[in-house]
């Protein structure tokens, strides 16, 4: 087939380089704008004009600065516990499931509880802690099917996300739905106390921003310092040496689905208190999806998909802004995302590869 | 139930069930050469844009579907520049691929959400098609669902007959043994992952061209996903993607025409079934514990020769 007298070879390194580690996604942003740019320039836009309005003004104003920190906090908190999973080799990309289950589960306690005024201080902890459990649970459906049965992880926990949407979707339509609404679509708005504060009085960034920096903390320390940390990180290279270190491999899937359902559904039950303020058809944007995109462009470490999230927000809110200012559609911030998920992961190759030039024997 | 009533009802369900078939046998292909690709969603998506775009500005539903198929094979490509080229791992480049998919669908399909056009005709087979009963549900389809039925045939024998089907199933259960036999593992892989592209640009091409008559964002609805639960849930053996899409189609359409069996349950719950269909359908075949189940032994695992 080729006839080239050269070829490319992939050679294992021994031990990934440290300063590709940290250059591989700078590389992988880089490589991803340019594709970027490709696409914007065949949509007959300017594509400097177009990343002025995508990554530089939302940078330079703090009202957009506000909105960004509110955008990466849902896509931090799920990527940590996604991370954790995929470092194990085990795939949940059913996370947006789980993020609407906790979502609606939270919601629902402030829908029953609307118009309530005496001894409301518990509803907002209980919102909190029922949205991460439903999603904990949800997540746990799939990872009981693959420990028990061997069924694939990857098609229940998508399948079920698509259960979690119409559910949410029967339920505003259907039970939930505000009877002063006029007919919308939506619950009652959420009473005082089940919304999350602002962080301080009168600003714009709510309290669960500090949650998400709590985990983020939390997950590093868990991730560097404990046995649970190294049987996640050994599992998915050496799956016998997690088992020396106390986790048996289906004891450590069943915890890790439930950990990174849980996360999936507190991010849930936060956006819907602290950003929508009631429940709507869809609350979510595809957070669960984008994560997966920031665990990765985080290289699966806590510290790296805080700067990760942060990136992925900035798409988002450009892209709004890039849609107003420039017409410029909102599938070009999906197909983008795309494009920076596989920039990533191709520069992931030379952090454990070297590329070198063979010549071909005759 | 009228005869009319029940030719109606077989033939949606057979409709809706082609697609899945078109995606699921490419996929099994893909699979049995150790390649688990995720991006079926996004090169279905691909497929139904640039066939309805093709078929849009030439008026033929052959041109329209090759469009399709090449937009498939384009994706795959991709795919297998990452995983093949960069030993990617297989599920993250899937799951790109079905994102980027999404995106780059809406994108190219932006100016033509709205535009119609007439559907794929059906063929009519003199005196088959007529045959009572059964002639016009089985021998009044459109060119789709022939091309499906052969491609499964067609797959079934090449996996068993063919040598090059051997030397496939020989990458999908152990890479480093073909490679030592001096077997291209790459381009082996390449090809089979080309081939489940094709078809799932193919099975995208057949819904904008004859199951509906248009484009919208996003309208493969996880179509893509259930074909790849089909592949498991045929446990990768071809004339078995028949038996469970037609399965699979049975319960789509048993959401549709539940109002006319007079079912009276949310319109929600109804869209669900599908999806609670395929995870039941997926538990029961592991219940079964995989008895006499092909799943390739290499599925999902890169392999870089490293002399």
């Amino acid at each position: 087939m080729s006839v080239s007298p050269w070829r490319f070879k992939l050679v294992t390194r021994a031990n990934p380089s440290r300063a590709l580690v940290l250059l591989a996604p700078v590389l992988a942003v880089a490589l991803a704008l340019v594709f970027g740019a490709l696409m914007i320039l065949a949509l007959g836009k300017s594509p400097l004009q177009a990343f002025d309005v995508y990554f530089a003004q939302p940078l330079a104003d703090p009202f957009s600065l506000a909105e960004i920190v509110v955008k990466a906090s849902p896509l931090v908190m799920i990527a940590l516990g996604l991370a954790f999973c995929y470092r194990a080799n085990l795939w949940n990309i059913g996370a947006e499931g789980q993020f609407v289950i906790g979502g609606t589960l939270g919601g629902g306690i402030a829908v029953a509880t609307h118009g309530m005024t005496h001894m409301t201080f518990w509803i907002l902890p209980t919102m909190l802690v029922v949205g991460m459990v439903g999603g904990a649970l949800y997540a746990l459906i799939p990872a009981v099917l693959k420990v028990t049965l061997g069924v694939s992880e990857i098609l229940v926990s998508l399948m079920l996300v698509y259960v979690a949407q119409l559910n949410l979707d029967y339920l505003v339509r259907g039970p939930w739905r505000d009877p002063k609404g006029f007919n919308f679509p939506v619950t009652a708005g959420f009473d005082t106390a089940a919304t999350l504060p602002p962080l301080w009085p009168g600003g714009a960034v709510h309290s669960g921003v500090a949650i998400t920096v709590l985990l983020v903390i939390i997950m590093a320390v868990v991730l560097a310092r404990t046995r649970f940390g190294f049987a996640v990180r050994t599992a998915g290279l050496a799956p016998r040496a997690a088992g020396f270190a106390g986790f048996e491999h289906r004891r450590l899937t069943l915890a890790l689905f439930a950990l990174s359902g849980g996360l999936a559904g507190l991010a849930g039950v936060v956006e819907v208190s602290g950003v929508i303020n009631q429940l709507q058809p869809s609350i979510s944007p595809g957070y669960g999806f984008a994560a997966i995109i920031v665990a990765f462009l985080g290289r699966l470490s806590p510290v790296g998909i805080l700067v990760a999230g942060l990136v992925l927000a900035l798409t988002y809110i450009g892209g709004e802004a890039a849609q107003i200012a420039m017409k410029l559609p909102l599938d070009l911030t999906t197909a983008f995302q795309g494009v920076v998920l596989m920039c990533v992961l191709a520069a992931d190759v030379l952090t454990h590869y070297r590329l070198t030039i063979a010549r071909r024997a005759s | 139930m009228s005869s009319v009533f029940f030719q109606a009802v077989a033939a949606t369900i057979i409709a809706s069930s082609i697609p899945l078939i078109l995606a699921a046998i490419g996929e099994l292909v893909a699979e049995r050469s150790g390649m688990l690709n995720l991006g079926v969603e996004g090169m279905m998506l691909m497929g139904a844009v640039c066939g309805f775009i093709g078929a849009y500005f030439s008026g033929s539903t052959l041109i329209g579907a090759l469009c399709g198929v090449a937009a498939g094979m384009a994706m795959a490509a991709l795919y297998g520049l990452l995983t093949i080229g960069f030993a990617v791992n297989q599920v993250a480049a899937g799951l790109a691929l079905t994102i980027f998919g999404q995106g780059l669908s809406g994108l190219v399909g932006a100016h033509f959400v709205g535009l119609k056009r007439d559907g794929a005709p059906h063929l009519h087979l003199p005196w088959l098609s007529d045959l009572p009963y059964i002639g016009h549900m089985l021998f009044g389809e459109d060119g789709f669902a022939y091309v499906a039925v052969g491609l499964v045939a067609g797959v079934a024998w090449f996996l068993r007959y063919s040598r090059a089907g051997l030397d496939l199933r020989a990458v999908g259960d152990n890479p480093a043994s073909a490679h030592a036999l001096g077997m291209p593992v790459g381009g082996i892989r390449l090809k089979a992952v080309l081939f489940g592209g094709a078809c799932a640009g193919l099975s995208g091409a057949y819904l904008t061209l004859a199951y509906t008559p248009f484009w919208s964002p996003g309208l493969s609805a996880g179509r893509g996903w259930i074909a790849l639960a089909l592949v498991v849930f045929a446990s990768w053996k071809p004339w078995r993607v028949v038996l469970g899409a037609l399965l699979f189609g049975g319960a789509t359409i048993l959401q549709l025409q539940a109002q006319a069996l007079g079912i009276r349950l949310p319109s929600q719950m109804l869209s669900a079934l599908p999806y609670v269909v395929t995870i039941l359908a997926l538990i029961l075949l592991n219940l079964r514990r995989n008895r006499g189940s092909l799943t390739p032994a290499a599925l999902g695992l890169p392999f870089v020769a490293d002399t």
